[in-house]
């Protein structure tokens, strides 16, 4: 009976595809040509690259020989997922520039602090995973805990990933839903399943490059329709009579002068300090990217090349949804009113979230905008491909492997990583369903941030940098502070007025309340994990090595050319990073 | 940057930007003879002309310089 429903409801889908009735493009020959040829691209190199995965070195950690380039683009990449491309060009279009703070303060410290202190310490003890690093320094209690919270996240990340990629497909080409969702899963199974890490990285490095290709002249058009920068300033207070869109600092006073309903205080620590190093440094989809670096150099080279180029991703993202605010208008010449998704009706059909594909329609004629679908889908499916892989990793050694079968043969381990691929795509469509009950794509994905990501920086901050942080510190400290952010969720979801004290203001709103929720949860993992550690005895020093600061010895660093130093690079992106804040001040 | 032994990563994205260059720089060429444009804005720009031709200059550069069996230098 079940598999006849979902037979017809395929059947459905199909028929859906092939008779679309209400669509913002209709594809031309040449943008189908374009699409098509990018599928049989990525599953090309799934294929190739299957003889070259054979052992768990090769499936997990790519055989630990990406360059520094190669690392620091699939690094940058694994994030380029729904997050970035339309959840944050609806998000610019919502709060206006304060939304590029989650690309500047919100990331480029921490990727800087990740390449330059941190990465060492992960490189040097060879771990596979984060989690496996809590296991090694805490035991394995910490390590089952961290594990299964990380999995259960990037099942629910690569879901929410296939349901954006389905809404630009139900959007712009009237494709069904559904069978979006069941195409993008076929092909990243099919890839990652076959070439593991190897493949997911080699495919997000395709997918950089054709993100910037296909998305990068929207913008570039945008502005000139604008006349400019400061002409798109002007249009945007003529419209709106607020300069708060346009200005990164300025409104951040007090929670009711800005849009976000947010203090500077939650942007600088909240989400520039617990939100963005805990995903940055500690997430183990990202960090696995440098992991698989040849050696420490490139290691640590990666994040920070990704550091220069995620500066320069609002220009694609952020940009066009502040030009859609003043260059979107309705046939009859008002200006376009997007709305939250829960708001859609006849009067306002678009949501938000669905800017980034109007630009694309406004702008691109047959092949470029295949070209603009093909950059969204490959960001889409990095997104997905991303969060897959980590999630088999992480089931494969850090759950599977101590919980079920402690002795099994490396080709077994490859086996069941292969299979957790599977397993992990199809738990991610039943996530995207859910997803569509959200009212907004990036309150769900903040939510997640904080319940998982804020505790478990305090763990890993407290395991490299303090000798005296016990194996029971670490583990109590953790489950506190995951307990501390799902009780915070749990308590204003069922009394809204509670955000006063979450957030320290009632005027405060759902995205200010995730970032302090955030800090919440990373102090209350700090002092049950410094209380406890007091409590119990430490490990002896002797058995930290390799893993705490002050108990290791790095490896020595051959002396380079100034150029090749990534201390000099680091420089200059911090440098970069101040004047851009200073210039959208 | 050879990753395999094979074929480069960027041997891949260097094949697949040419095409993509190649087939949009046509379609730019031809709205340009036929003087028939698509119902887009700015389409007096001719954007597939000049961003078609940059992919495809792109890509062949990508192509030749990481061809298969060419020694490759990090």
């Amino acid at each position: 009976m079940a598999r006849l429903f979902i037979g017809n409801h395929i059947a459905q889908s199909v028929l859906a595809v092939l008779l679309p009735s209400s669509v913002l493009a209709h594809l031309s020959i040449i943008d189908i040509v374009i699409i098509a040829s990018y599928f049989v691209m990525v599953v090309w190199i799934g294929i190739y690259l299957k003889g070259q995965s054979n052992t768990s070195v090769d499936f997990f950690m790519a055989g630990r020989q990406m360059t520094a380039w190669i690392a620091g683009l699939s690094f940058l990449s694994a994030n380029l997922g729904s997050l970035e491309l339309m959840g944050w060009a609806g998000s610019a279009y919502q709060y206006g520039i304060l939304a590029a703070h989650w690309y500047w303060i919100g990331a480029i410290p921490a990727m800087l602090f990740m390449g330059l202190v941190m990465m060492p310490f992960y490189y040097i003890c060879k771990t596979n995973s984060v989690p496996g690093y809590l296991n090694l320094r805490f035991g394995e209690s910490s390590r089952v805990l961290s594990g299964v919270c990380f999995a259960f996240m990037t099942i629910l990340m690569s879901g929410v990933n296939m349901f954006a990629m389905a809404l630009v497909m139900k959007v712009v080409l009237g494709w069904n839903i559904s069978f979006s969702i069941l195409m993008s899963s076929v092909v990243v199974a099919l890839y990652v399943g076959l070439g593991g890490l190897r493949s997911a990285i080699f495919n997000e490095v395709l997918q950089f490059a054709l993100i910037w290709c296909g998305a990068l002249l929207v913008p570039i058009l945008g502005l000139i329709e604008a006349g400019g920068w400061h002409n798109l300033q002007a249009k945007i207070l003529m419209n709106y009579h607020t300069s708060e869109y346009t200005h990164l600092w300025k409104g951040l006073g007090h929670f009711s002068t800005n849009a976000m309903g947010v203090q500077w205080t939650g942007i600088v620590f909240g989400l520039g300090f617990v939100i963005s190093f805990g995903y940055w440094t500690t997430d183990f989809l990202v960090v696995q990217r440098a992991m698989a670096a040849k050696n420490l150099r490139a290691a640590q080279m990666a994040p920070i090349i990704a550091a220069a180029f995620k500066m320069a991703i609002p220009f694609f993202v952020i940009l066009p949804g502040l030009l859609g605010l003043v260059v979107l208008h309705n046939n009859d010449g008002t200006l376009m009113h997007l709305v939250g998704q829960d708001s859609v009706s006849a009067a306002n059909p678009n949501s938000y979230n669905e800017v980034l594909p109007l630009m694309m329609e406004r702008y691109l004629c047959p092949g470029l905008l295949g070209l603009g679908i093909t950059a969204l889908i490959a960001g889409f499916m990095s997104g997905m491909a991303g969060n897959v892989s980590a999630f088999s990793t992480v089931w494969t050694y850090d759950i599977y492997k101590p919980l079920i079968k402690k002795n099994g043969s490396d080709s077994h381990y490859v086996s069941v990583g292969r299979w957790a691929t599977v397993l992990g795509i199809v738990v991610s469509i039943g996530t995207a369903y859910l997803v569509m009950q959200a009212a907004a794509i990036m309150d769900y994905v903040q939510a997640l941030f904080s319940f998982f990501i804020a505790p478990l920086l305090g763990t890993v901050l407290a395991g490299m940098f303090w000798k005296r942080a016990t194996k029971a510190g670490g583990f109590w400290g953790l489950l506190a502070g995951t307990v501390t952010s799902v009780a915070l969720y749990a308590w204003v979801r069922v009394d809204p007025s509670a955000i006063r004290y979450v957030a320290f203001s009632s005027e405060a709103k759902a995205m200010a309340a995730d970032l302090y929720r955030a800090l919440w949860a990373f102090s209350s993992c700090a002092v049950v994990t410094i209380l406890v550690s007091y409590c119990t005895k430490p490990k002896p020093l002797s058995e930290l090595a390799g893993l705490v600061y002050g108990a290791s010895e790095l490896p020595h660093a051959e002396p380079v050319p100034l150029i090749k130093n990534h201390w000099f690079w680091a420089a200059i992106v911090i440098t970069v990073f101040f004047i851009l804040n200073i210039v959208f001040y | 940057m050879q990753i395999s032994a094979k074929i480069s990563i960027w041997f891949f994205i260097g094949v697949l930007l040419a095409f993509y260059g190649a087939l949009i720089f046509g379609y730019g060429i031809f709205e340009l003879i036929s003087g028939v444009l698509a119902p887009v804005v700015l389409a007096k720009l001719h954007a597939p002309v000049w961003w078609g031709g940059m992919m495809l200059a792109l890509g062949s550069f990508y192509c030749i310089r990481f061809v298969p069996g060419k020694k490759q230098t990090n």
